[in-house]
């Protein structure tokens, strides 16, 4: 592939990102337009800034890189990060808008009155949202290394000081707007060259090289508990994305934090058909990729293969341009969200202090990536869901629909939930993929299970710690507030 | 997946912390054994420590979860048998042995919280007493004695002290009346607290802002104006002025969202402009992102109504107010700019104080409450001098899940 095009694409991106971010709010209003100004924001717009941030590495290129080596299997993948909203609409969502909490160590500590609660979901917060950021570096090394030819720590440098440079200069004022844009660049940038590709193919007639069922790597299908244990990781697992839940403060009260979940929904929905699409005609067109270990890069490289000459390449350009959007979106989300809580936590809540956790919680996840590589992105983002349904879920869960929790409960069930899942995670990897039973390998269906027994029992067992503001909290959690017009 | 390299190196990180934490807590525990000095000085620190370890139990007051963790250090700071704390109604809290008695106490206690009055209730003695009152007859072989001591806040008794042991010498009797009147004081600093957050919500509660009578008196007067030269003009005014008037006058909540304290600031702007037309300039630049954030109510029209007041009206010529909120981290950011005439920052730092003279008691009253509601450091930042404008900060945290807008 032509260099200039992904060197073009990443810029052209970090461009618009970073012009948006600065100027989306600049436009200053007079008086006149008072009513406007104060409008909160939209379900649609947030929406669409909900799956600009929650599709990450692992949607863009994983899912399509999965289904081309294992098929139908791996749409277990994309059904499950969809349906994961459908978890966070009915049970979630609402309530913990109207906890006023912003983020899940606040949730915490307000729900079971207790700093050490606190402490340990910071934790718990702060490692799942650098197991998060990891992926997608490694995602930002291989399109580099693709689509430039350039050593791959250059994409993962690049990633973080576009990150750094625009969440420190507060580059991210207007960061709702910032990731509305990149969903529909993610979007467009999948669609575009995949409907280009379909009309080719229609067009002349192209003989498949392969049959879909025909499995490229002839890798053994996954049983029935690995399915289920994936689908319970990714269902429950979503419910405790920290970078997904603070958006949802964007909605002005419980009632349109509902709705933008629905639209969510959708829009998930709707995106996740190219990467399916993708997967599919590189399966039947494309299997060498399966075999040369770069399936992951299935998404960056179909378009040049299929159309090929300055269509080809201009096409190319939009995926790469979309790729690079989607590692920056999840990775300044994340970023903001964990700066948020360190800063808080341990260095006091300053602007300076933001500013120097942000670069924290930005250069520690480099550093891992820098010294790892990673082979499979969807399937390490789905480990960190099965680590956060091992944690996080739970303790949302019970607190916002069981009075009886307690702070013994919730620390004891989230230390359990930490430390079979990450000693599960571990375990696996000193075996190596090939040694590894099922069970150590997709561990969500025992740990969450797991997490959540411990908690339950702990807590039953300490009913004498409930706090005693519970049915205040519980009131507030679950009627819905008083419209914000009464006073009109 | 999980053979790559990614979680061999968080593998290590994992040991390497754990190493490191086994090495902090053994390096704290060989301190804490080195260098104990004489016995007497290990005694005295003992004791110390017990009781400074329960009385940071009691600073709740006397409640179960905290009179059951202060007993357990109170029983082995007098070394009896077993120690229980009462209040007038009930048990709180009983540490060690001998609880079959449990049931009998209250009744032993009686007298002491009537009289105020140390009792001591010699070991054959008790056995009488307790067997007709206890659930279960006590096992015959135990002998025990009860020394029950009163705990006085103020002149009122609150509670029994009671220490049981093998025999009731003066020395256990001393100790537990000492050991009463030490809870007792716990009590009170308990109660003080109490009175002191009860101050503090009051205080807000007296700051929260009124109105100005200034504004009153000049709005009617310009609406006053527009009555015969503009009628429908001065109608939808005194409308505006009667919203103004709903939210400003509303008796329920301190706090509100940020939403709605702009909406009121509309409104503000709305009826000043009637006055000075166009010398009012208002630009806004408003992050949708923090529009619900909870503030404290009439917090920020104040500041308004400062610039328009003390920055353009003594001023030649328009003046222009920006008004920006930001999304800056966990806090809210907003800012209230004007080009007036400023002032002087030592005057300024005054009225601050609260050494003023009824001039800017908004931006006094405005940064008071914040400082009361957010702590210290979350206070009004003024940047001015004379002539050269003001620019106002207020910063709030978004997460307040204890506040209700």
């Amino acid at each position: 592939m032509n260099p200039v095009v992904g060197i073009a694409a990443f810029a052209a991106v970090s461009l618009a990102t970073a012009v948006i971010g600065f100027y989306g709010l600049r436009v200053s209003r007079t008086t006149g337009d008072f009513y406007v100004a104060s409008r909160t924001v939209r379900p649609w717009w947030n929406a669409s800034a909900i799956g600009g941030e929650y599709l990450s590495a692992a949607s863009f290129l994983g899912v399509a890189g999965l289904i081309l080596l294992s098929g139908t299997d791996a749409l277990w993948y994309p059904v499950g990060y969809t349906a994961g909203y459908l978890m966070l609409l009915l049970f979630v969502a609402a309530p913990l808008r109207r906890s006023g909490a912003y983020t899940i160590p606040d949730f915490t500590e307000a729900r079971l009155d207790s700093r050490a609660v606190r402490r340990v979901t910071s934790f718990v917060v702060v490692v799942v949202g650098w197991l998060y950021i990891v992926p997608q570096l490694h995602g930002a090394a291989l399109a580099i290394r693709i689509t430039t030819g350039l050593p791959a720590w250059v994409g993962q440098v690049a990633v973080v000081a576009v990150v750094c440079v625009t969440v420190v200069s507060g580059g991210m004022r207007s960061i709702t707007f910032v990731q509305a844009f990149q969903y529909w660049l993610k979007l467009t940038a999948l669609a575009v060259p995949a409907l280009f590709i379909l009309l080719v193919l229609a067009g002349n007639g192209s003989r498949a090289v392969a049959e879909a069922s025909v499995n490229p790597t002839a890798m053994a299908p996954a049983g029935p508990y690995q399915n289920i244990s994936l689908l319970v990781a990714l269902l429950f697992g979503t419910l405790g994305l920290p970078h997904v839940l603070v958006r949802f403060y964007t909605n002005p009260d419980g009632q349109s934090a509902r709705r933008t979940t629905l639209i969510v929904l959708g829009l998930l929905s709707v995106f996740y058909l190219f990467p399916t699409a993708y997967g599919l005609i590189g399966r039947t067109f494309a299997p060498g990729l399966a075999k040369s270990g770069q399936a992951d890069a299935l998404v960056l490289l179909l378009p040049g293969r299929m159309i090929g000459g300055t269509a080809g390449d201009l096409l190319s350009a939009l995926v790469v341009a979309g790729a690079f959007a989607a590692f920056l979106s999840t990775t300044s989300g994340l970023v903001v969200s964990l700066a948020g809580v360190i800063s808080q936590d341990i260095l006091g809540g300053s602007v300076r202090g933001f500013r120097l956790a942000a670069l924290i919680s930005a250069v520690v996840p480099l550093a891992i990536a820098t010294m790892t590589d990673s082979t499979a992105l969807a399937g390490s983002v789905g480990l960190v869901f099965a680590f956060t349904a091992s944690t996080i879920c739970p303790v949302l869960l019970l607190g916002i629909w069981w009075r009886g929790l307690t702070d013994a409960g919730a620390i004891a069930g989230m230390l359990t939930g930490a430390v079979s899942c990450g000693g599960s995670m571990l375990a696996g990897a000193m075996l190596g993929s090939a040694g590894t039973p099922p069970w150590l390998a997709q561990p969500a269906a025992w740990t969450v299970p797991a997490a959540f027994t411990v908690m339950v029992l702990v807590s039953r067992s300490t009913q004498g710690r409930v706090p005693r503001t519970i049915t205040r909290l519980m009131t507030r959690l679950h009627t819905p507030e008083r419209p914000l017009a009464t006073e009109r | 997946m999980p053979d790559s390299p990614l979680f061999t190196a968080a593998a290590i990180a994992v040991i390497a912390l754990a190493i490191a934490v086994v090495v902090a807590v053994g390096l704290k525990v060989l301190r804490s054994f080195r260098e104990l000095g004489t016995d007497a000085e290990r005694a005295t620190y003992k004791t110390l420590h017990a009781a400074s370890r329960a009385g940071q139990h009691l600073r709740t007051g006397l409640n179960p979860a905290g009179a059951a963790k202060a007993s357990r250090q109170l029983r082995s700071l007098l070394g009896c048998d077993a120690l229980a704390i009462t209040d007038t109604t009930g048990v709180l809290a009983w540490d060690g042995a001998a609880e079959e008695l449990k049931p009998a106490l209250m009744g032993l206690a009686a007298k002491v919280l009537e009289g105020g009055h140390t009792a001591v209730i010699p070991a054959g003695e008790l056995q009488l007493l307790a067997n007709g009152k206890a659930a279960a007859p006590l096992a015959p072989g135990v002998e025990r004695a009860v020394v029950i001591a009163p705990i006085k806040a103020g002149t009122r008794v609150v509670g029994v002290v009671a220490a049981f042991a093998p025999a009731a010498g003066a020395g256990l009797v001393r100790a537990t009346s000492e050991v009463a009147d030490w809870v007792a004081t716990q009590v009170e600093l308990a109660e003080l607290d109490a009175s002191r957050t009860l101050l503090m919500e009051a205080e807000v509660r007296a700051l929260r802002a009124q109105i100005s009578p200034h504004f009153i008196y000049n709005s009617l007067n310009a609406i006053a104006s527009f009555i015969n030269t503009d009628p429908v003009r001065a109608r939808e005014l005194v409308v505006e002025f009667a919203d103004f008037t709903r939210y400003s006058f509303r008796r329920h909540g301190d706090f509100t969202t940020l939403a709605e304290e702009l909406r009121c600031i509309d409104r503000y702007l709305l009826l000043e402009r009637a006055r000075f037309g166009d010398r009012v300039q208002v630009s806004l630049r408003i992050a949708p992102e923090v529009l619900s954030t909870v503030i404290p109510f009439l917090s920020l029209q104040p500041l308004v109504e400062n610039a328009v007041r003390h920055g353009l009206e003594a001023k030649e010529g328009p003046g222009h107010i920006t008004i920006t909120a930001n999304d800056s981290g966990a806090f809210a950011e907003v800012t209230i700019e004007d080009d007036g005439v400023g002032m002087d920052p030592e005057k300024l730092r005054a009225v601050l104080a609260g050494h003023s003279d009824g001039e800017h008691v908004g931006l006094h009253n405005v940064d008071a409450r914040l400082r009361q509601v957010y702590g210290e450091d979350n206070g009004l930042v003024i940047e001015t001098a004379p002539g050269e404008g003001t620019l106002i900060t207020m910063r709030v945290p978004k997460s307040q899940p204890r506040h209700d807008a």
